[in-house]
């Protein structure tokens, strides 16, 4: 099953390729990881998505717990979450097609962020189902170029926030 | 006062207490060995290889419970020093191995013996460090014997850039350290304790299984206290050997592959297994599905990830392993009375017929060939009233070693378990003879193992480690003949050594002795002669080529399906009857 981890890590050299180097090393899956800093600029923010059963993900969040450099492992799935994924979307347009791609856009409220008489860039925000499908009806038109972000995702705040269940705490 | 990266290496190592230390230079750390051929505080023990540095560093951390330290050069030494390093990993060895690295500035530039010490031993150490700025030095290796020590332990490597070594910086160092990120977890959660020793209380076959952890932990005392409260058999494997001790009526041996019959017996009957700093290793486990099946699991560890790896734990505790079983013991004296005994007495009925039906056995015929058993019982009789420390090499030695030495206490015991490096006994013995000068240390070691470390002889006799080293000489390949024996219809497919070299002359080329025993009524004499002598020593022991190692649990086997003996295809080819006849030059079947 697909799962959707969280994980905090020292904002330092090396740390992204001890994950890497982990989720290789081990044989797990990761279908897409995606890292930025947080407000703390000391600490990088992991979403990882990776699939596998109950044990093996067991492992991978121990695993990763494990990593020195780790500071927090969160396993999205134990609670309710959201996810977004942004994909860049490069499309020819023959002067006949350029209204097609803009009713596109539209549709799936994507913003059009360059145009040359023979392209748009399309971007696009959304869940995975959304990102296909958009990629799925421009594909006719034909997609010069693709990029998509991996997905980035967030727990959903709970009115009794204490519910939220953390597979680890902070340490401070 | 400011101090050069150099000198502030060598100050940290004082302050961690570091007194030896195994190396071999090289251009990127000439400025390090410089400042350590002027002090006199830390021996410097030149190696031959840096592998060799490694396993000793590794032996004298085994021994002594501190870490050991290595300081290798950059390229090839770094290279050299990796096996040392996974071997480390594998086996939980507290290990700081320092690194020289070319100048920062040339770092990714394919300069002179550069390599990526990080890259490459980042999937074979705990954690890696490479220093940038000579201000972090100091607080970086602190780290780095705190992250090798506490938690599971294991190896830690510290790069040093050359400018690093060269350039000066205030020396601070920090009186203790926090990593926000690094908190091992010691204590034990109560209430599975409780879990746990209510489990225990009730069980009627239960049986303790314990490993390096125990040893790691320091735990045996409370181990004991806890068998005997609870009258449970104890089966230790191969890295737990020497945590309970091996002639306790209660010890049951290794357990495993190449355990004892019993030992795996009472595993794959027991009721509850209590599992202690061990990891249900695939050479213990067998066929996992079939593993234990009657069993409720405990599992104490303080590495959450050993945890229902590879098998279900239905109470797991996350602990270090004498902290967990002072409190286990402290509840369970208020629990248990003499009752345990009673209730427990059909299970010990049961093991002791077991151990009955089908000892540890071999035939040793007077004049026949040495049987390699033999050796080891001899060298155990003559030799367990000097509490020796005992390191092995890989191979069918080892695991006779590991049935027929019996440990009495822990920090005796150097094997390589998890990696199983050939090549590891030797030095890991003088690395253990470096910390403990007075003390017997002696190695048992394999024909073919020896001569992956063999260049340290120089080592041993040039700073006056007088291992003793008895080489189980069957010219073999001896483990992989064995698997191909039994399962590759016998064919010797490089296993056949052919030859070894002499290894009495060659002991006597490096200015150490050499002795042979070469009939079985010479072995007593022989090893008596060996641990007269204030020298490093080789007594070479031509055996018996075709002994095989039993009770044997093939690969993926069920714990309860051992192999006992050779099976009969096998007897009647060795006796001389089948295709693999001796040859002429095979002076030791006819010795
Ligand atoms: C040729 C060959 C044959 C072998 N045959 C056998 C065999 O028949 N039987 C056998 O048993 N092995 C055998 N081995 C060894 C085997 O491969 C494993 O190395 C061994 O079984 C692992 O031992 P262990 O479970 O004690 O774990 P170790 O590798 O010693 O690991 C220690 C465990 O304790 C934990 N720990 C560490 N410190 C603490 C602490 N302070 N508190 C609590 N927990 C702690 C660690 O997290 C880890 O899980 C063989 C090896 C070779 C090379
Ligand atoms: C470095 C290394 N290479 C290969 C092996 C595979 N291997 C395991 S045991 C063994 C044979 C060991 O021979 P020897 O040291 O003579 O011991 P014996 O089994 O004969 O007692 C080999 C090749 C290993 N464990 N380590
Ligand atoms: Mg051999």
């Amino acid at each position: 099953m697909e799962h959707i981890i969280s994980v905090t890590v020292e904002n330092k050299f090396g740390s992204l390729s001890r994950i890497a180097g982990l989720f290789s090393g081990r044989g797990f899956n990761i279908e897409s990881l995606s890292v930025a800093p947080t407000l703390d600029p000391s600490m990088s923010q992991m979403t990882i998505v990776t699939s596998g059963d109950e044990r093996i993900i067991e492992q991978i969040v121990k695993q990763l717990n494990k990593l020195i450099d780790v500071i927090k492992v969160v396993d999205l799935n134990e609670s309710d979450f959201v996810s977004r994924e942004t994909a860049l979307i490069k499309v020819h347009t023959k002067s006949e097609d350029r209204a097609e791609a803009l009713r596109i856009a539209d549709i799936f409220r994507a913003n059009v962020i360059d145009s040359t008489p023979a392209t748009y860039t399309i971007e696009v925000t959304g869940d995975p189902r959304k990102i296909e499908a958009i990629i799925n009806l421009l594909q006719p038109l034909g997609i010069k170029e693709l990029t998509r972000t991996g997905r980035v995702a967030v727990a959903r705040e709970l009115i009794r926030s204490t519910d939220v269940q953390a597979k680890k705490v902070v340490r401070e | 006062m400011k101090l050069t990266g150099a000198e502030i290496l060598i100050e940290c190592l004082k302050r961690e207490g570091v007194k030896t230390i195994f190396a071999l230079p090289g251009g990127v750390v000439l400025k390090i060995f410089d400042m350590l051929h002027q002090q006199k505080d830390i021996e410097v023990v030149l190696t031959r290889h840096e592998q060799g540095a490694g396993h000793m560093a590794e032996g004298y951390a085994k021994a002594t419970g501190k870490a050991g330290v290595c300081l290798v050069t950059s390229g090839p030494g770094m290279t050299n020093v990796i096996t040392a390093l996974a071997d480390a990993y594998m086996d939980s060895v507290p290990l700081v191995c320092f690194s020289g690295q070319v100048p920062t500035s040339l770092i990714g530039n394919d300069a002179f013996q550069e390599a990526d010490n990080i890259g490459l031993s980042r999937p074979c150490t705990k954690y890696n460090f490479l220093v940038k700025d000579v201000k972090d030095l100091a607080v970086t290796i602190k780290e780095a014997f705190y992250i090798a020590t506490t938690g599971r332990p294991g190896p830690v490597l510290v790069d040093i850039p050359k400018d690093v070594s060269m350039d000066k910086a205030e020396f601070v160092y920090p009186s203790s350290i926090s990593i926000r990120s690094y908190n091992p977890v010691y204590e034990g959660n109560k209430w599975q304790i409780k879990q746990a020793a209510e489990a225990m209380t009730k069980a009627k076959k239960p049986v303790l299984y314990v490993g390096g952890g125990v040893i790691f932990s320091g735990a045996s005392q409370e181990l004991i206290e806890l068998a005997e409260l609870t009258h449970m058999p104890v089966d230790m494997t191969l890295m737990g050997l020497g945590a309970f001790p091996g002639e306790h009526p209660q010890s049951m041996g290794m357990l495993g592959m190449h355990g004892t019959y019993w030992a795996n017996m009472v595993m794959h009957y027991s009721d509850l297994v209590v599992a202690i700093g061990a990891r249900f290793d695939d050479r213990v486990t067998g066929k996992v599905s079939e593993f234990c099946p009657h069993a409720k699991v405990i599992h104490i560890d303080i590495d959450p990830t050993s945890i229902r790896k590879n098998v279900n734990v239905d109470i797991p505790i996350v602990g270090d392993c004498k902290l967990v079983l002072r409190e286990l013991i402290q509840i369970l004296r208020a629990t248990v009375n003499g009752d345990q005994r009673e209730l427990r007495k059909p299970w010990w009925d049961q093991i002791r017929e077991w151990q009955q039906a089908n000892p540890l056995a071999y035939q040793q015929e007077a004049d026949g060939p040495i049987k390699p058993q033999h050796v080891i019982s001899r060298l155990y009789d003559l030799t367990k009233d000097r509490d020796p420390i005992v390191s092995t090499d890989v191979g069918q030695h080892q695991m006779w070693a590991a049935q027929y030495f019996k440990l009495a206490k822990p920090n005796r015991w150097l094997t390589s378990g998890g990696l199983g490096t050939m090549g590891f006994g030797f030095p890991a013995a003088m690395g253990a003879q470096a910390a403990f000068p007075g003390r017997l240390v002696l190695c048992i070691a394999g024909d073919g193992s020896i001569q992956m470390n063999m260049q340290e002889m120089a080592t041993a006799v040039v700073h006056k480690l007088p291992v003793k080293i008895i080489i189980l000489n069957n010219r073999f390949h001896g483990m992989v003949r064995q698997w191909q024996d039994l399962f590759y219809e016998g064919r010797y497919a490089s296993s056949d050594l052919e030859t070894t070299p002499d290894f009495v002359k060659l002991a006597e080329a490096y200015g150490a002795v050499g002795l042979r025993a070469s009939k079985p009524s010479e072995i007593d004499d022989v090893i008596k002669e060996a641990l007269a002598v204030n020298k490093p020593v080789i007594v070479d022991v031509p055996t018996y080529r075709y002994e095989n190692v039993y009770p044997m649990i093939p690969a993926g086997g069920c714990n309860h399906e051992m192999i006992l003996e050779d099976p009969p295809a096998l007897k009647s080819k060795q006796s001389g009857t089948g295709q693999v006849a001796p040859k002429d030059s095979d002076t030791i079947l006819t010795a």
